[in-house]
């Protein structure tokens, strides 16, 4: 299948779901999580909105780099200093773990795993991803600190891969999140993904590893995207 | 004079943090080669710190949540501020620091002071797993605080002083003098609560990897982590100092410092290499059995 007919196949996919959503009244919010007017025990009664009480709702801001050398020197250090969430998004998870095993030993390039979005700068999407992990990668990506960076692992983040007619899985990631380094392969080895960390260092030194920007300018986009896959989504429109 | 006591007190920091991070990269490294691997770089530790503070978002959940690092890079830094680093034969000297007469108390204070800081902030960050972590860290800490502080008490009974310049000075001359030899009850309880205070394996249930995220750190990013990295290398070099000041001798020069200090350090780590984790149950009835007795030997036979 080549791409136009792809990308075609996904733009029917969305029109249909979109008309979906319209036929069904579709409403982003759960009742019980809407906001509303609650009595208190002491008989009071006080205004909840269960989702920006958890989340903040705020839209993401571009960050401007800083100035020259200081940037420079900034992303040597993101570059040689890469932490990877440890979130198996598909079946490509299986090709993380040996790469903290002697043989491939990620550390020595400054590669480790991180178990918080909060700490983490790279997030690796493993393979295909279910409508259902989708709407946890939205908000895991969007709870980490930019400048942020996507390794997406494998052909299904790509075009779908094997997985092209599912109904259950999203064929194009950077439809959804900002991609900076795809690794292609059914699966690639490990040895791929270490090729591909070494791309992404390139990239961040040469200041080109900018995505996370991206997602906050094209941000109606995205989110446009996301919900009409999503079907339940239930959280504020960003959420960090 | 105060100026210029200042001065060093503000250059053993500087050292103290590069020791620290270097240390813990050293050790991560002997980690790597044990399991085979490469390991990382040695000056990983640095890069990350920068990296850390060059983060561009910064998200805070409150006062209490800024609190926690701050919390925690005072209490190390306040550790260093009161400890005598080098013994120089004068209580005075330029690497006495601000020590003063009763400043164990002031340390053994300042010990705990970092785990209440992070407390706070892991209970507004809100996580569940820093608020599982924090209740083991604190409910260890009075663990580990009890056979510690029996030990400290029958090292002041026995040297019969709260100043720590004075239980570093009474030790000089040998390493017969040390209280390794002159009250093994101390040592010993010193020396088993040691690997509590330093939270590896198996008493790293505070964080916990792989189980509890790394615990109440989970909701800390950016220069807030920052701050931990520095607060962390600092408490761990700072509490192989005061161990090393109770218990060893002290040091009489920077190189000596740096031997005893990795030496102690690599004591826990390599307690840690050996054994798996605790669960909080056994950790603490653990520290409640040799350590506690020890601790209480010690306090009888010096004060009869």
């Amino acid at each position: 299948m080549s791409e136009k007919d792809m990308n075609s196949k996904v733009s029917e996919m969305l029109a249909r779901s979109e008309a979906n959503a319209k036929n069904s009244g579709k409403k982003f919010v759960r009742p019980e999580d809407e906001e509303r007017e609650v009595v208190a025990p002491d008989g009071s009664i006080i205004k909840v909105n269960p989702i920006y009480d958890y989340f903040s709702g705020a839209r993401p801001e571009e960050e401007k780099p800083r100035n020259g050398i200081v940037e420079k020197f900034l992303n040597w250090a993101r570059a040689e200093s890469i932490w990877v969430l440890g979130f198996g998004t598909g079946c490509g998870s299986i090709e993380i773990p040996p790469l903290v095993t002697p043989r491939f030993d990620m550390f020595r390039f400054g590669v480790q795993m991180r178990p918080t979005p909060r700490q983490s700068n790279a997030f690796i999407i493993s393979g295909y991803l279910s409508v259902k992990t989708l709407k946890r990668v939205i908000r895991t990506y969007e709870q980490m600190p930019s400048p942020k960076y996507v390794l997406a692992l494998g052909s299904c983040t790509i075009n779908g891969g094997m997985y092209y007619d599912s109904y259950s899985t999203i064929n194009r990631l950077d439809h959804y999140i900002p991609v900076d380094v795809y690794i292609a392969g059914c699966m690639p080895r490990p040895e791929a993904l270490l090729a591909g960390f070494g791309k992404l260092k390139e990239l961040i030194k040469a200041g080109k590893a900018e995505k996370a920007n991206e997602y906050a300018r094209n941000f109606d986009w995205y989110k446009a995207n996301q919900k009409k896959i999503v079907k339940d989504w239930n959280m504020p429109d960003y959420n960090w | 004079m105060t100026i210029a006591k200042l001065g060093y007190t503000l250059l053993g920091l500087f050292i103290v943090w590069n020791w620290g991070f270097l240390m813990g990269a050293i050790f991560r490294k002997i980690g790597a080669r044990v399991s085979g691997r490469i390991g990382i770089p040695f000056y990983q530790p640095w890069i990350n710190f920068f990296k850390s503070v060059g983060v561009r978002t910064t998200i805070t959940h409150g006062v209490m949540y800024y609190l926690g690092p701050v919390f925690r890079l005072t209490g190390g830094i306040g550790l260093l501020f009161f400890m005598p680093l080098i013994y120089t034969g004068d209580p005075n000297g330029m690497w006495t620091n601000f020590s003063f007469e009763g400043d164990l108390i002031l340390i053994l204070y300042f010990q705990l002071f970092g785990m209440l800081g992070m407390a706070m902030g892991a209970g507004e960050g809100g996580h569940p797993y820093s608020a599982m972590g924090i209740a083991r860290g604190l409910a260890q800490h009075a663990a580990v605080e009890l056979p510690l502080t029996l030990a400290i008490l029958s090292i002041a009974i026995q040297y019969d002083t709260f100043s720590m310049y004075k239980i570093v000075e009474a030790q000089q001359g040998g390493f017969q003098n040390w209280v390794l030899f002159t009250n093994p009850f101390a040592a010993g309880a010193i020396i088993l609560a040691m690997l509590g205070a330093m939270g590896h394996s198996p008493f790293n249930l505070v964080k916990a990897p792989n189980e509890i995220l790394i615990g109440p750190a989970t909701e800390y990013e950016g220069t807030y982590l920052g701050f931990m990295q520095s607060a962390g290398s600092i408490l761990h070099v700072m509490e192989a100092v005061l161990f090393m000041n109770l218990v060893f001798g002290g040091a009489t020069s920077w190189p000596e410092l740096i031997v005893k200090t990795f030496l102690i350090y690599f004591w826990s780590v390599f307690v840690g290499m050996v054994f798996p984790r605790y669960k909080i149950e056994q950790s603490i009835t653990w520290f409640f059995k040799v350590p506690l007795v020890l601790g209480v030997l010690a306090i009888i036979v010096f004060s009869f």
